[in-house]
């Protein structure tokens, strides 16, 4: 798996960090921060459902 | 009848729609059947226009994320909830009523607080007042109101806290903020209670800007106002916007929640039973789902021709995103939805709307909610209505909803 992030488009709901804080983090200003953009397999199902509940989808996921 | 109606004025369904009799966390009836009808529906809402009304969960977040869908409360055709709300919302100009990427930039100014980790570092404080709250509560007379006592405190402590308006205030702008989400407030009263509170706020405003602190009316001064990004008024405006966002949502949240699960005693015990946030925090996701307290809908213009599922909404067109039958749209959600279940996974709900105007303090009243409903039915296991639920007075007439009085005993 392979993710991106739109930081132009983040409103900094934070739901990301909530979910999967091994793979996202938040800037001062609240703005999504990629902390691995090839999360291990174990954070799979935590990154998708970020991507899900991302309410400016913000987020993509791509095969590696 | 004499002459022909081409006109579907007779035929639309009048929106909002009243709830069904003894089913207080129940959507209006007329919202299932629309639900259950495969297109989009239009509905006649008070100024007799037509705006079409989303009950389905796909569509709604479709619609609510698609940046031809504008939230400008100027254009003309958007859909007003009142003329009281209409001439409120105009008189003020906030990203909530904004597009991007002004939208964009103006939310940027606000975001910083709400977190994730700003948010979570709060829990010790606002755990403090919760436990603080109950012990007044339980050395106090009873019954109590658990409105007065308990939900509206909690919030209005943090908020206050957080962007730094003295609570000493709080008869003051709860006062004003009673009138703005207020449906049926007339034009006049709604404009003057979002001028009295402005005008307090930039009082304090300029305070701020000569003796700054910790806080974010502080920050907005300093960072925005003394270079000139933006005037003191319209500073002013978005500390109205959160002062009245941040108490009044959470409090109907924790009143009407703590009554949902009083009248489920199941659930209830569950919740009493557990020391794991995981089950704490589930069960916070479906209450909010479960009573959606938001129940004007969100609502939008098109700006450009829109498709959806076949059917085309015309740029110009006013839209109803009602997420309180979209969140219980039984394709979206697993078992039966319009059942209470805090197992049920219901990270999904839409009860913070969805798209880029979902709500900026969800971490912070996701925090509260947990602290409270860890808190409360623990310290005071006993805890019951005072009262018959027949007798209690719903906030039918709310922006948001909730109950108006809670008493309760032990």
């Amino acid at each position: 798996m392979r993710v991106t992030v739109d930081q132009p488009k983040c409103v900094a709901s934070g739901q990301c960090v909530m979910l999967a804080p091994e793979v996202f983090d938040q800037d001062d200003d609240g703005i999504v921060e990629l902390l691995t953009d090839t999360p291990d397999t174990a954070h799979h199902e935590d990154v998708k459902e970020s991507a899900a509940v991302c309410p400016a989808a913000a987020i993509h996921l791509a095969e590696k | 009848m004499t002459e022909t109606t081409t006109d579907t004025a007779v035929d639309l369904p009048q929106h909002p729609s009243p709830r069904a009799t003894g089913c207080p966390f129940d959507p209006p009836p007329a919202l299932h059947a629309l639900q259950s009808t495969p297109s989009l529906s239009r509905v006649r809402i008070w100024d007799g226009s037509s705006p079409w009304l989303v009950t389905r969960y796909d569509q709604l977040r479709a619609l609510l994320g698609d940046p031809r869908v504008s939230a400008d409360v100027n254009g003309p055709g958007y859909p007003h909830r009142s003329a009281g709300q209409k001439a409120g919302s105009q008189s003020r100009r906030t990203f909530l009523n904004m597009d991007d990427p002004e939208h964009a930039r103006i939310r940027r100014m606000v975001t910083a607080p709400f977190a994730i980790k700003k948010v979570e570092a709060l829990r010790p404080s606002i755990q403090k007042i919760v436990d603080d709250l109950i012990d007044e509560m339980l050395a106090g007379p009873k019954p109590v109101d658990l409105v007065q006592a308990f939900a509206l405190p909690i919030p209005s402590l943090v908020i206050c806290a957080l962007l730094g308006v003295p609570y000493e205030d709080h008869d003051l702008f709860q006062r004003h903020t009673k009138v703005i989400v207020k449906r049926d407030s007339a034009p006049e009263e709604t404009v003057a209670a979002t001028t009295a509170l402005a005008d307090y706020l930039e009082e304090l405003l300029a305070t701020k800007q000569s003796r700054p602190e910790d806080d974010l009316l502080s920050e907005l001064a300093i960072k925005r106002v003394a270079t000139g990004e933006m005037t003191r008024r319209e500073a002013a405006h978005m500390g109205v916007l959160l002062l009245a966002a941040g108490h009044e949502t959470t409090a109907n949240m924790i009143a009407l929640g703590t009554l949902a699960l009083l009248e489920h005693p199941d659930q209830l015990a569950t919740l009493r039973g557990t020391e794991d946030p995981k089950t704490v925090s589930a069960a916070v996701e479906e209450l909010l789902r479960y009573l959606n307290i938001t129940h004007s809908g969100r609502r939008r213009l098109a700006l450009e021709d829109i498709e959806i599922d076949g059917q085309v909404i015309r740029a110009g067109e006013g839209i109803i995103l009602a997420g309180e039958i979209a969140n219980r749209d039984p394709e979206a959600f697993a078992g039966n939805p319009d059942e209470l279940d805090i197992t049920r996974d219901s990270r999904r709900h839409v009860a913070f709307g969805f798209g880029v105007h979902q709500c900026l303090g969800q971490p912070l009243a996701r925090v509260e909610l947990q602290v409270v409903y860890s808190t409360l039915y623990r310290r005071i296991p006993t805890l019951a209505l005072a009262t018959g639920i027949d007798q209690l007075e719903f906030k039918h007439d709310g922006l948001v909803y909730g109950v108006y009085e809670l008493p309760v005993t032990w």
